[in-house]
Formats: C-alpha cells, structure tokens, sequence
C-alpha cells in the first residue's frame, strides 16, 4: 500500500451527504499529509504539550518502578524501606495519575477536534488545565521526595501526608476537569457549527464515554480529598477510615474506567489506522460503551469485600446485579475489535483458514502489535483476573496480596499503557510531525514490553495467592516479633516477577528513548505523508 | 470506519456471530451474578462486614480487660491468651503487632474482635491467607471455627507506616 496508513482518502459512508466545513478559524488548522484529516493547531500544541509530560511521568514511574520491583525480589532487596516506601508512593502517582490523564486529556483534545473538524472550544481554558495539572503533579512528586508523603498512592487515612501532598492531587484532579469541560465545549461547537454530518465517529464516541465516566470520578476525588486535604492541616478533626475507603474507590476504581474507556477508543482508531478496520455493528459498540457508563461504578465495591462497616447485603447486592453488564461490555469490545480487523483483512484477500487474517496481519507494526497485545493482555490476563477477584469468597484470598497488582499491571499496563504506546506510533509522526529513528527497535519493542509485564503479572498474582503481601518491604520478617516467612513457591514467583519487570523496564525505557529521539530530533515531516510503518 | 461518522442509518441490531457472542457472554454474566447471593448462603467462607462502632481508647481498655482475664503463658513477651470455647476474643492492631497473641480450641467457634488503635492495617492469615481490613472505629467482628491444628501467624498487609513489614502475630489452635 502507498499510503501509511490504510484509509482510504474519501470513504464510501460520507460520500452521500455533502461535506461538512471545519469551524477553524484562518491559519489555525492544517490537513494532515497522511491521513487527510483536519488538525486544529491549537489542539495540536496541547496535545504535544501533554503527550511530553504524561512521558516524563512514564519514565519517573518507571525508574520508580524498577527499583522498587528490585526490591521486592528477595533475592535483590535493593532499597532500604524508607526508599521503598516512598517510591511505591511515588510510582503509584506518576504512573496510575500523571502519566495516564496526561495522556487521556490529550486523546481528549485529538478526538474532538480532529475527528469531528473543529476547533478546539478554548485555548484559555486549555493553558488553565495544563498549568494547574503540571503545578499538581509537580507539587505532588516534590513532596513525596521531599520524605512528607510516604501514604501510598491511596493515602488511607489517618495516615497522613504534608497538606501539599493532597493540594497537588486536587489541582491535577481539577485540571483534568477542566480539560474534560474543554472536550465538551468542543463537542458542543461542532455540534453548533456542523462541522460534521449524523453522528460522532465511533472513536469520539469512546472518548465521550471516558470523559464522562472521568466526571463522576473527580467529583468522588474532590468529595473525598477536599476534607482530607483540611484534615492535614487540622481544620478538620477527623476524616472516618471507612468513608474515606467508600469515597475514595469512587475515585480510585472508576478512574481505571475512565482508561478502559480511552483504551478501547485507541484500540479502535489503531485498527482502523493498521489494518483499515471498520465495526461491524456501530449500535453494538456504542451500547457496550454506554454499559461501561452505567454500571461500572458498582466496580468500585470490590475494594471494600472485606471491610468492616458495609454488610453483608451491600456485598452480595454489589457483587451481584449489575456489575457483569460492565463485563458484559469489555466482552463485546473483545469480540468486536478482532472481528472488524478480522473483517478488515479477509477482505483484503486474507482468507486461509480460520486464522490466515490473523497471520497476516501487520504484526511487524507497533501500533498494530502494541494494539492488538494490549487487548490480549487486558482481556484474558486483566479481565479475567478482575472478575475472579471480585467473587466475594475469593476476595478474602486476595485482599491486599500481591494478587492485586498482579491483576492491575495486567489491566492498567500490558493494557492502557500498552495501547497508548503504540498509539504514540502514530501520534509522533503525525502531530509532532516527526519520523522515529531506529524503526526495527521500534517493531520489537511491544513484544519486549509486552512479554515483560506478562511475566511479571503472573510472578505477581502467583506470589499473591501464597499469600505474599503487597505494599511489603520484607517478607522474611528480620526484626519482627514473631516471623511467619514464605515458601520458596513464593520466592520463585517474585523472582519472575523481577525477572519480568527488569524485561519491561527495559521495553519501557526503549520506548521513551525512541520517542524522546523522534520529537526533538526526529527527520521533520513536511508536505509528505508518514513513511509507513 | 472508526474514525468517521456512520452512515445514517447505523442503528440496526445485531446479527451474526456478533449477536451469538453477545448472548453467550450475557447468560455468562447472569450466571455469575445468580452465582454470588447464592454463594453467599451456600458457602462456608463468607466476609459478612459484622462490625460496630467503638473508639480506639474504648477497644484498648476491652483488649487489656481481655488479656488480664484470660492470659495464659507469653511468648517473646507477647501475652498468649485463650478465650473460653463459644466466647468472644480480642485482637488489636497497633504500629506496628498484633496484639495478643491468641490460643483458640480446634473446632470450637469464637467471635473474634479485631480493631486497630491508630492506622488501617490488614489482617492477614498465613499460611491460610485470609485477609480482612481493619480499621480504626471499627470492631470487625470474624465468627470462626479453627477446623486445623497448629500454628498461624499473622500478617499486617496494609501499609501502615515504616515498620509495617514487622508487624506480626500469631493465632495458636490446640
């Protein structure tokens, strides 16, 4: 194929109804070179400006995440607890927060302005949520090294922070949310100014879910981290563990749907980008989107199976109805991705046996690759994983064990990490205007971060199951009064676990320095289209 | 196409495979939700969220009533203490032990208390693991029965400050 990417310039859907015109005022918007799609130059420099620090983030997160993986490696045991402490808060923040909304605000932006042609709603508001999220992700990272935040990424009280440590949190939260009322304000003007005809594309469709459900979220931050951020400095007496548990899983569970949401959105635009697939049934994966809308908050109740203070109706209730329809949609997405890509290749003449589509697929494309293991990773390790967790009985098992991790490293990084790198395949050369360098380095990289974060889940969740703790320093108890120890089943498995996450690392460090290398010194892309991946 | 407006007409139920997979997937789920209340009764293993509302000083003087009345040996200074057989037994979760430590009979039910005078902290069972939260205000009431003999520790598995991973204790059954 000529063009680097596979869709065709003018597509048989939007021929009928005559074109729509951007609402971009003059000069500020370009045609891309590849995909023939409008870009809005505003939206364009936030969304280079965001992408640049969700991967400063990423790399803080992530030299945090392999010293403290080290560490946990009995055979290493890297740091002193202090450091160990501190940088599990510190990975927990970078990765699961700054990174991750960063980037989401980002695809945000692309979303509403690129594909529905208009411009994004404000850049005021724009410079307003970027400077207050940078300010607070700042702040945060400043105070936790600074040794006043070693309260792990949930800062369950009382244990408490310096103050600043929970401003920081509010800031990122309401940066976001200003980012996320910039989205709807796009959407709005498109919608006034017909920038486009019938309904949003699909991909403008997830997103619109993700942002939704990311209302709903910081509205839970805000309720819970308000208090708590008065409590610090003694204005209030005392914030109650238990609603601090309740509230703060409103935040802390819905948010990772709010990543679902934005990953699934990518794993769609990244089919139709590799491979020119297109859905089978648009009221099929639209319905599993607004099932994710409705019923994913109940989700948030799996934190709490073994609390005090919620009873047993609350867990059998909150275990049982509705929570599956929100399975029920990532089952849908599971089956609807690989079948449009199905689709997309037979017809392409790909047709040898059950699997020849698959074979030849663009597997030696990292935005195809990095795309289509992170739907492997999230569903068969993540997904299952998430629902068995999330059996009352089996939750007395797993409660707080290396379990846990084992499950949301599966979800949120062979998952949405996974998906938004092989998303920045595309995002570099085509928003920052920029070719990567080394592009074989490229090809293998999300194998080599994908077999990584495989290895160290499963070291993780077998580890968990012997019971090992997560959140631990030392499970050979030196000091402690009485001194249970683990068998060397468990030590095996953290030694996976390190093994797999020295893997990941290295996948992960490869990737930001083939990216940080293609932005700023990339070959520049002008008047010309991508060379194809 | 992903990436741009559906044709009008794109409401339309679905056919095919799609509209099999999507079935399947739902009667899945609606077996798995009957599967929960029904587990619940059925099951022998059930966290039932049994718990009321105390202070930590309040919790403390029933730990320390507790320990006077019932102890019965120590071991590395730690009181050993054995409630009566049906009876209720305490367990304090402080920065950074379990405190006492327990002697419970082998098939005898008890009404184990659990609370926590200062932080969260995870009560964590090994090597049977079983894990439940505690919480400070809370007393977290288990209903059990040791069905095995032996020696159990327990495990703190919520970060609770920087000597959580020396927080210990232990449960004996005779």
């Amino acid at each position: 194929m000529a063009n680097a990417v596979a869709i065709p310039a003018s597509h048989e859907e939007s021929e009928v109804i005559t074109k729509p015109v951007g609402n971009h005022a003059a000069g500020n918007s370009r045609t891309c070179d590849t995909t023939g799609l409008p870009v809005c130059l505003t939206a364009q420099l936030f969304i280079r400006l965001n992408a640049v620090l969700g991967v400063v983030a990423l790399l803080a997160g992530g030299i945090a995440a392999l010293l403290i993986a080290l560490t946990r490696w009995p055979a290493v045991h890297l740091l002193d607890p202090v450091w160990y402490y501190r940088l599990t808060t510190f990975h927990g923040l970078n990765m699961l927060i700054f990174w991750i909304l960063f980037m989401e605000v980002g695809i945000l932006y692309f979303a509403s302005t690129t594909l529905l042609n208009s411009r994004l709603f404000s850049k005021g508001m724009a410079w307003a949520s970027f400077v207050m999220m940078v300010a607070g992700a700042v702040l945060v990272d400043v105070t936790i090294l600074g040794g006043k935040a070693d309260v792990m990424m949930t800062s369950y009280v009382p244990l408490k922070a310096h103050s600043n440590f929970y401003l920081g949190i509010i800031l990122v939260a309401v940066g976001t949310l200003i980012g996320v009322a910039n989205f709807f304000g796009t959407l709005y003007i498109a919608k006034r100014d017909k920038t486009y005809a019938g309904s949003v594309p699909l991909v403008v469709f997830g997103a619109t879910a993700a942002a939704i459900i990311a209302v709903v979220t910081l509205l839970h931050g805000a309720l819970v981290m308000i208090p708590t951020w008065l409590w610090s400095m003694d204005i209030l007496k005392e914030v109650d563990a238990g609603w601090y548990r309740l509230v703060w899983w409103g935040l802390g569970h819905q948010s990772q749907q709010v990543n679902v949401c934005a990953m699934v959105s990518v794993w769609y635009f990244l089919a139709t980008l590799t491979t020119g697939a297109k859905p089978l049934n648009q009221a099929v994966c639209r319905g599993a989107f607004v099932l994710y809308i409705l019923f994913i908050n109940l989700a948030s109740a799996h934190h709490l199976l073994v609390d005090p203070g919620v009873g047993a109706s609350w867990k059998i209730w909150n275990t049982s109805y509705a929570m599956y329809l929100a399975v029920l949609a990532s089952m849908i997405h599971g089956f609807t991705v690989p079948a449009s890509v199905e689709t997309a290749m037979r017809k392409k003449g790909h047709n040898r046996g059950l699997f020849g589509w698959l074979a030849a697929a663009p597997w030696k494309n990292p935005g195809f690759s990095a795309f289509f293991l992170s739907l492997l990773i999230f569903g068969f390790i993540g997904g299952i994983t998430g629902v068995t967790l999330g059996t009352q009985q089996i939750n007395i098992l797993a409660h707080n064990t290396l379990r846990i991790p084992g499950h949301f490293h599966s979800t949120v990084v062979g998952g949405t990490s996974l998906a938004f790198m092989g998303l920045a395949y595309y995002v570099v050369p085509l928003i920052f205007k920029r070719e990567y360098y080394a592009r074989g380095l490229a090809r293998v990289q999300p194998y080599l971060f994908a077999v990584g974060i495989v290895l160290m889940s499963l070291g993780m969740s077998f580890a968990g199951s012997y019971g090992v703790p997560r959140r631990h320093w030392d499970i050979e108890f030196t000091g402690a009064q009485f001194a249970p120890g683990f068998g060397s089943g468990a030590h095996v498995m953290l030694g996976l676990m390190g093994v797999g996450a020295v893997i990941a690392f290295v996948g992960l460090l490869t990737f930001i320095l083939l990216t940080v290398a293609a932005v700023f010194f990339g070959k520049k892309i002008e008047n010309r289209a991508m060379t194809p991946w | 196409m992903s990436i741009h407006a559906p044709e009008a007409n794109w409401f339309k139920p679905p056919s095919g495979a799609e509209r099999t997979w999507i079935g399947l997937a739902l009667a899945w789920c609606l077996v798995l939700s009957i599967m929960m209340p029904y587990w619940h009764f059925k099951g022998k293993q059930n966290s039932t969220g049994d718990s009321y509302r105390v202070t930590p000083a309040a919790f403390a003087a029933r730990v320390e009533q507790f320990v006077k009345t019932n102890k019965v040996a120590e071991i590395n200074g730690v009181p050993v203490v054995e409630p009566s057989p049906g009876g209720d037994a305490y367990l304090q979760g402080q920065m950074w032990r379990w405190y006492p430590a327990l002697k419970l009979r082998v098939n005898q039910t008890y009404r184990l208390h659990i609370s926590s005078t200062d932080l969260q902290h995870g009560f964590s069972l090994q090597p049977m693991n079983m894990n439940f939260q505690v919480l400070p205000g809370y007393d977290h009431v288990l209903t059990i029965t040791p069905t095995m003999k032996g020696e159990y520790s327990i495990v703190c598995n919520e970060f609770c400050g920087i000597g959580h991973h020396l927080m210990t204790g232990k449960i004996i059954v005779e």
